[in-house]
């Protein structure tokens, strides 16, 4: 369960023109505005439930998933997942959840995939029954096989995709977040990760909350979606909610966002 | 698993890594091996030329600058990943770092262990024997005690000005270069007795920074030149350093912003 209630978190950023004489003056004097990354945001996402969180970029998504990880802490509001305030209790929340950032891996660079997963078995201490378990599980789910005795920077960003979620899936998360999971990837890889992600909520009743650009993302897996917008909670509903918003009868469910982007002026 | 075991773990994937880049790895070695004999070079033509500094013979500067150079290797060989942790921050590894359920400092040291300071640390295993052998030195059990706690406290002292370095980096984001004077400067400083260099320095290098607390008070006691037992445990007092250090570094971790996506 996570509750998210009255939720701000600003950034300060520095701005200054271009420019050598520009980055002398910014030395002495910086130019700083507040940016509200997240400006009272509030919702409650149940056990087993998919959500698709949307918006431009800079809207804020990032940052809601850091604070949900426990990465950031927020300027006041609060947020409990399962009992627990994430920031506060860091370490025993962190091995409720599993986080795949798609810009972002956690793999080694230069050993086999089973290393890298190894050394994630013993930061987690799963026991070796469980993990081999797991492992068998997610090795014949995401199709890794021979992916596992291979090092990362010889993996297809496909290939090495299907390993980043099995490496955040290894300590059985309840909750799973996943921050643009299918950006780069191919028709074939994106079919595969979004039918993985199905059958890991289905089976194993994992909570998920998606970011992502791709709206076949969203139609094909989220129940649920948030539409957040310059910090702000626009819309809190069902697919259909969203497509209820549609300019046109035919329109996709790109035109669908870019339009009510448009009428929400973000 | 215990944090020794996982740290183990750690060095076993670093190796593994290394192993993927074999003539790197040779060539950085060598290198930082040659960076150091240079500096030996310095010291030895010096000393042909005056004999002794201040009272110290040949071999006294020799072990001076051995014991320091083995504290800032061994330090840095552990700690190196504070010193390159603006890229940890800049490139979201710590917000990996994060996610993981054990310490952030401990993770942060695990991600990076610097194996190719092993050229540097075997020329001060070297020069630390040479030393030994070629100061007058009469060795007691104190005297060898004395030894190790030199070094334990020079990596104590370097180690806290590494964590000191990574904790401002939560602020700027930046790597800081003037940070340097105090790692890489002082291991140049540290050839020889810092007490050489005058009472204003040797004020600053006891009270603000205290590298003479593991250097040259100590081996002032390690040549005889003082009977002051005591002396020999001010090393000791060196490690309190540690603990500015860590209060910087949990109150930074407190601040901390994170970057981009």
């Amino acid at each position: 369960m996570i509750q998210v209630e009255h939720m701000n978190k600003t950034f300060k950023v520095t701005r200054r023109s271009a420019g050598f004489s520009e980055a002398v003056k910014a030395l002495f004097h910086r130019e700083v505005e507040l940016i509200h990354a997240l400006n009272d945001i509030s919702f409650t996402i149940g056990d087993g439930e998919m959500v698709g969180y949307i918006g431009p970029n800079g809207a804020g998504k990032s940052s809601t998933i850091k604070i949900l990880s426990g990465i950031l802490t927020p300027d006041n509001g609060t947020c409990m997942i399962n009992g627990r305030i994430p920031w506060k209790e860091r370490k025993e929340h962190v091995k409720d959840i599993g986080v795949v950032f798609g810009q972002r891996s956690q793999l080694w660079w230069d050993v086999p995939i089973l290393d890298s997963f190894e050394l994630l078995r013993d930061i987690y201490e799963i026991p070796t029954h469980q993990y081999q378990e797991t492992l068998d599980e997610l090795t014949g789910l995401l199709s890794l096989g021979e992916l596992l005795r291979t090092p990362a920077r010889q993996l297809s960003l496909g290939q090495r995709m299907r390993c980043e979620i099995a490496a955040s899936l290894l300590h059985r998360p309840k909750i799973l977040f996943l921050d643009e999971p299918t950006i780069g990837l191919d028709a074939v890889s994106k079919l595969a990760v979004r039918d993985f992600i199905r059958k890991q909520n289905k089976e194993h009743k994992t909570t998920v909350l998606l970011t992502t650009h791709d709206m076949q993302d969203i139609d094909a897996l989220a129940d649920r979606v948030l539409l957040i917008g310059r910090g702000r909670l626009l819309l809190d509903g069902t697919l259909s909610d969203l497509k209820s918003h549609r300019p046109k009868e035919e329109a996709t469910l790109d035109e669908i966002i870019a339009a009510l982007y448009r009428d929400y002026r973000i | 698993m215990n944090s020794t075991r996982l740290y183990e773990k750690y060095l076993l994937i670093h190796l593994k890594s290394m192993m993927q880049h074999k003539v790197s790895f040779l060539l950085t070695t060598i290198g930082q091996f040659l960076v150091s004999f240079n500096i030996f070079l310095g010291v030895r033509f010096m000393m042909d030329r005056f004999k002794e500094v201040k009272g110290f013979s040949y071999g006294e500067v020799l072990l001076c600058f051995s014991i320091t150079l083995m504290a800032f290797t061994i330090a840095e060989t552990i700690f190196r990943s504070l010193d390159t942790f603006e890229t940890i921050i800049g490139n979201g590894e710590f917000d990996r770092i994060l996610l993981r359920p054990r310490g952030s400092l401990f993770l942060v040291l695990c991600s990076k262990i610097e194996l190719t300071r092993i050229g540097r640390l075997l020329q001060a295993v070297v020069m630390l024997i040479y030393g030994i052998y070629s100061s007058s030195i009469i060795w007691t059990p104190v005297r060898i005690m004395t030894v190790v706690l030199m070094i334990i406290g020079g990596v104590a002292v370097f180690a806290a000005i590494f964590l000191i370095f990574a904790s401002i980096c939560f602020f700027t984001l930046e790597g800081l270069e003037f940070m340097n004077i105090f790692t890489d400067g002082a291991r140049e400083y540290g050839k020889y007795p810092i007490g050489i260099y005058g009472k204003t320095l040797l004020t600053i290098c006891t009270y603000l920074v205290p590298f003479a607390l593991f250097q040259y008070y100590p081996f002032l006691y390690l040549t005889g030149k003082t009977s002051d037992s005591w002396y020999s445990l001010l090393p000791l007092a060196a490690c309190l350093f540690l603990i500015p250090a860590g209060l910087l570094w949990n109150f930074g971790l407190s601040r901390y912003q994170s970057t981009g996506s």
